[in-house]
């Protein structure tokens, strides 16, 4: 059995570090669904996905990745919304982790939204 | 329905964040001698009334404003009823609320226990400034997380969500279910 007690190496290791990291106003804010619809269709694997990716990429300073409840769009879950301070919201649809991983490398990374995923294309592929 | 029993977890958890619970007890308990899957979640939140307790039961009730369903506890529900299993749920307002849906093992329409190691690191992870006591229970085997053990240890100010204490996290769950359960299908 793995033991609690590697949390004191690591609290060891990281004394001197804490506190490096602020809530700053350019951060990238970027929210999960994750009420029973959400879940239903696969928003865990897609947060996960995009929460690991944050942290390996040593992003965390630039992009916060948290969860929401419903917003009402239930039939286009899972949902990504994008808030980048001075833009516009952008929310994305039917996400999977592959998804989402693309729109963190090419929006909020690259900057350049990826429409084909977004709200609007769905609805404009519905209509 | 949700694919997988670890998710009904997810969902009905989150329920107790919103009750803002500061505590929230989760035992998975498998017993493969009594051929019963067990699921508890215990929170110290704000509890209901009972009638509310009898309105969470009906996929037509729901707190929400967003949509006029809320199919969290129903689904959890009929998914513990559909292996002729049971499913509980009381409550005292300003107390807490407790669940406990109890699964045949062997029941053809028992849904995978799933990813609860995921289920669980994102419950601990996103909701840090919330207690989590989990068990895990493979026959008399068992494996215990307590978040106010890992921050007695951690010391404050380093938050789960680090990238090295949220994979200790992640490590820790799955090391310690495949020992307790040696990797069994469930």
């Amino acid at each position: 059995m793995k033991s609690l007690e590697e949390l004191r190496a690591i609290r060891e290791k990281m004394q001197g570090k804490v506190g490096v990291r602020a809530e700053n106003e350019n951060q990238i804010r970027v929210v999960v669904g994750m009420a029973t619809c959400g879940i239903a269709s696969g928003a865990r694997p897609v947060l996960t996905a995009l929460s690991d990716a944050v942290q390996e990429q040593n992003l965390s300073e630039k992009i916060s990745v948290t969860q929401t409840g419903c917003i009402g769009l239930c039939q286009y879950e899972p949902i990504v919304e994008v808030m980048e301070p001075g833009k516009e919201k952008v929310t994305y649809v039917k996400m999977t982790p592959e998804k989402a991983l693309e729109v963190l490398r090419l929006h909020l990374l690259g900057g350049q939204v990826v429409t084909k995923y977004t709200l609007s294309a769905a609805q404009k592929n519905n209509a | 329905m949700m694919p997988e029993i670890s998710l009904n977890i997810l969902d009905v958890a989150e329920n107790s964040v919103r009750a803002q619970a500061s505590l929230i007890e989760i035992t998975v308990s498998v017993k493969p001698e009594e051929d019963t899957l067990t699921v508890w979640i215990r929170d110290d939140g704000c509890g209901m009334t009972p009638e509310q307790v009898s309105n969470v039961q009906d996929p037509f009730y729901t707190t929400r404003t967003t949509r006029k369903v809320g199919l969290g506890v129903p689904f959890f529900k009929q998914a513990a009823e559909s292996t002729d299993g049971s499913f509980q749920i009381s409550s005292e307002l300003g107390k807490g609320t407790a669940v406990k849906a109890v699964f045949t093992l062997s029941h053809i329409d028992r849904m995978p226990l799933g990813d609860i190691s995921s289920t669980i690191h994102t419950l601990i992870v996103f909701n840090e400034q919330i207690d989590f006591r989990y068990t895990y229970e493979y026959g008399d085997r068992s494996f215990v997380l307590d978040t106010r053990q890992m921050r007695e240890m951690l010391g404050e100010g380093i938050s789960f969500s680090e990238p090295e204490v949220s994979a200790f996290i992640k490590e820790y769950l799955e090391t310690n279910k495949s020992e307790t359960d040696g990797g069994a299908d469930i």
